[in-house]
């Protein structure tokens, strides 16, 4: 009986953590990484002015390379 | 190395790299993964167009991902050239710039070699020449 339960909760906790996963990774929002020659880097996220001019150009690219 | 040859070894070594354009810093084709030169091309205009437009107070960056849920672009540049590449989802960002860093240190090798090569043709020419011995 303890045996069965003890399975029951680790299938309930990977399930749990899978979701929790696949929530996580699905949420990733779309994003620019800029790094210049100093070592600094900046990161624009989904919704900023920078995002959105680059995206577009990036967007292109994909869609060239993939046509 | 020929700038085909480090391309070549970039997308046999990173199996990340779907496709990918080695151009120099005015947008001119050096080598690619695609067979169509037009396309090649206008990606490599896309490339310097991303590379211009995230340049910010620190001056034009080295180094750009875009990262999309479809895919990511990765473009690095070391002010001569620059390569553009495209992954699929979720790709090892630190490997795929090493990579693209080293097709771009590779394919710049070859002008140093070529002076090397000139340089060794000097000298045998050099040591050919009959030693002119001051007789008086």
């Amino acid at each position: 009986m303890k045996r069965r339960l003890a399975a029951i909760l680790v299938a309930i906790g990977s399930l749990a953590g899978a979701a929790a996963l696949w929530r996580r990774r699905s949420g990733a929002r779309d994003r620019v990484d800029v790094y210049f020659g100093d070592g600094s880097m900046v990161s624009f996220a989904e919704g900023s002015e920078e995002a959105a001019r680059l995206f577009p150009v990036a967007r292109r690219i994909l869609a060239q390379a993939r046509s | 190395m020929d700038a085909s040859q480090a391309l070549a070894d970039l997308v046999e070594i990173s199996s990340q790299i779907e496709f990918a354009v080695l151009a120099d810093r005015d947008g001119i084709v050096l080598a690619s993964t695609f067979g169509n030169d037009a396309r090649a091309g206008a990606i490599a205009e896309e490339a310097r167009e991303l590379l211009q437009g995230a340049a910010g107070p620190a001056g034009e960056p080295t180094q750009v991902e875009v990262a999309f849920h479809e895919g990511c672009v990765f473009v690095v540049t070391d002010g001569e050239r620059l390569v553009a590449a495209v992954t699929g989802r979720d790709p090892t960002a630190g490997l795929v710039f090493y990579d693209l860093k080293t097709c771009l240190r590779l394919s710049g090798e070859e002008q140093p070699a070529n002076k090397a090569t000139a340089g060794a043709r000097r000298k045998r020419k050099k040591d050919d020449e009959p030693e002119v011995v001051d007789e008086a």
